[in-house]
């Protein structure tokens, strides 16, 4: 697997992870508010470990791969760059999408003959495996709701769709940066 | 007050511990949900400065870190409001008060924050002079709450530290880092030493009488200072009180903190109050459906 | 529904009550459960029980003198005394 196919990953996770920490604080439940910022702590630490994996082939850092690119070079697909907040309906949409096309990635990831990427692709199945819990137990909850399933409908087209990027993906790098680009070369 | 009231007063007084299905003095009761009602919503509407840097936080690591602070904000407000619940007030009640403004919640989450340099100032030195509030209602005389006192102190550790390390990095860092530290000291200090509340004497104070509280504001504000008046000296930064020294026997000297502006702001006239409870208002309308959706008894 | 919380921190130690959580059903309580009281890795394992299944008893009925099944029930200083006095051995 190369660097630009790691990148494609990590860039998914990272940007969903990134937007999926946007509920921590304010989600509908205070328990599910808990719960869901586990999980996108989990993703930003999954694109960390993909990262670093790159890193090494490329010769940098993860966090120079997760910062320092620029908008159009990240290979995240158009679902994860949406900012979806203050919509629970379609956040959980995208969840419950992602997390079954997800399963799929890194099923076939824990085949790969690099024993790094099928052993790092096993690990983070493991932690995958509540995501995927957490997402059904919402799936089944919110089946019934009009505004889920139009939801559903209205994401699922963008899984893949990896060509363009839409100009939230801009915003929020510039967002996600601000703070790293105001001191040139600072260690923060 | 009656012969049972006074028999649990002295009760608690002697260190005795109650339980949510004992019988309390309505007094007690109230006083109780008032403070612990208090606490939660201080955990949930401190979430709201430092969730915007959960956004812009400079590295992978920070940013887990940060995520995972506010994430035990959340968490610690859950706690609380359970307890506040089993005592009676249910935590939609508590969540209403909150977004009316009926219930108030701690000085230092009405302020804004500017910089990297709150996010490392907040986490370090706010979390401080909570934990340290936080220690001394271990031995809350109502028991549920002092219970979950321990898992929020041992969860509060890490943000210490996390804080303190994002603060030493950028002291360790250039000379534009190393200000955004000093500047964001300075915007801290007053709301920092507010924070205890005002010096009334122990004995005056219904929640110390009751055992809710097993420490006087003042000394609260005096640990705090003994603790990290010398961490922030030793890095070199200043602290913008000049009259700020520690006497030969130990007691800390400091120019009296503007207790007008405590009032002021707690009584729902800080900088970013109103509109901090709007966004709470809103999001909380947002999803009022999910709630509905989700507590409707199940199928 | 309010589902209690049982933690037991590390294996062979008993679980002790550790607070609850508010979820519409078993699934999502179990899942609440493992993020607030299991998300550092702090517990070895769980029990999550609804409320009402938890029965409490807080009174208990003692009033005769039942010293003869508790260790205050056995004072054999005095008698250890005489029986080596008598031994020849004290």
């Amino acid at each position: 697997m190369s660097a630009q196919e790691l990148l494609e990953l990590a860039d998914d996770e990272l940007i969903l992870g990134w937007r999926n920490s946007e509920w921590t604080g304010i989600a509908p439940l205070l328990e599910e508010d808990v719960a869901f910022s586990s999980i996108a702590q989990n993703e930003i630490g999954h694109a960390r470990a993909w990262y670093e994996l790159a890193a090494r082939e490329l010769g940098t850092t993860a966090d120079e791969l997760a910062f320092d690119r620029q908008p159009d070079e990240y290979r995240c697909s158009r679902l994860v760059e949406l900012r979806l907040v203050p919509d629970w309906a379609a956040t959980i949409a995208r969840h419950h999408l992602y997390e079954t096309a997800d399963a799929e990635r890194i099923a076939a990831l824990k085949q790969s003959d690099d024993p790094e990427i099928a052993g790092l692709a096993a690990k983070i199945d493991r932690e995958e495996a509540y995501h995927r819990m957490h997402a059904q137990m919402w799936f089944e909850r919110l089946q019934d709701e009009p505004r889920f399933t139009a939801a559903l409908d209205e994401l699922r087209p963008l899984l893949n769709v990896r060509d363009e990027h839409t100009p939230e993906l801009a915003e929020l790098w510039q967002e996600m940066t601000i703070v790293r680009r105001s001191v040139a070369g600072a260690t923060w | 007050m009656d012969a049972r009231e006074q028999e649990f007063l002295d009760y608690v007084q002697g260190g005795g511990q109650v339980e949510t299905d004992d019988w309390m003095p309505d007094d007690y009761r109230a006083k109780l949900i008032k403070f612990i009602e208090m606490h939660g919503n201080s955990e949930l509407m401190g979430v709201l400065p430092e969730r915007e840097w959960i956004l812009r936080a400079p590295t992978l690591q920070r940013k887990l870190a940060l995520t995972a602070k506010v994430q035990d904000e959340v968490g610690h407000s859950q706690l609380i409001y359970r307890v506040v619940e089993d005592l009676g007030k249910p935590r939609e009640q508590c969540l209403a008060d909150l977004i009316s403004g009926k219930s108030k919640f701690h000085n230092v989450f009405h302020y804004p924050t500017e910089t990297w340099g709150d996010v490392g100032v907040i986490a370090w030195l706010v979390d401080a002079a909570a934990i340290i509030s936080q220690k001394a209602l271990l031995k809350c005389s109502y028991a549920p709450y002092a219970r979950i006192m321990k898992k929020i102190c041992w969860e509060e550790s890490f943000h210490i530290l996390h804080g303190r390390d994002v603060i030493l990095t950028m002291m360790l860092g250039t000379d534009e880092q190393r200000d955004l530290v000093q500047e964001a000291l300075n915007r801290w200090w007053g709301p920092l030493m507010q924070f205890h509340g005002n010096p009334i004497p122990k004995e005056d104070d219904p929640m110390f009488v009751w055992r809710i509280k097993s420490q006087g504001n003042g000394e609260a504000r005096q640990q705090f200072l003994d603790g990290y008046v010398p961490q922030i000296w030793e890095l070199g930064l200043t602290v913008p009180d000049p009259k700020l020294r520690k006497r030969d026997d130990g007691v800390w000297e400091f120019t009296e903190p503007d207790w007008a502006e405590l009032k002021h702001v707690v009584t729902g006239h800080g900088p970013k109050t109103a509109e901090r409870l709007e966004l709470r208002r809103t999001t909380r309308e947002e999803t009022a459906w999910v709630r509905r959706a989700v507590l409707a008894e199940a199928a | 529904m309010i589902y209690e919380v049982f933690r037991q921190e590390r294996k062979g130690q008993a679980f002790a009550h550790a607070g609850s959580v508010e979820a519409p059903n078993e699934e999502f309580a179990e899942a609440y459960a493992r993020e607030q009281y299991g998300r550092r890795g702090e517990s070895t394992a769980l029990w999550v029980v609804p409320r009402e299944a938890v029965h409490e008893i807080d009174d208990f009925a003692d009033e005769l003198q039942k010293n003869y099944h508790r260790v205050d029930g056995y004072p054999l200083k005095e008698k250890l005394g005489r029986a080596r006095e008598r031994a020849g051995t004290a």
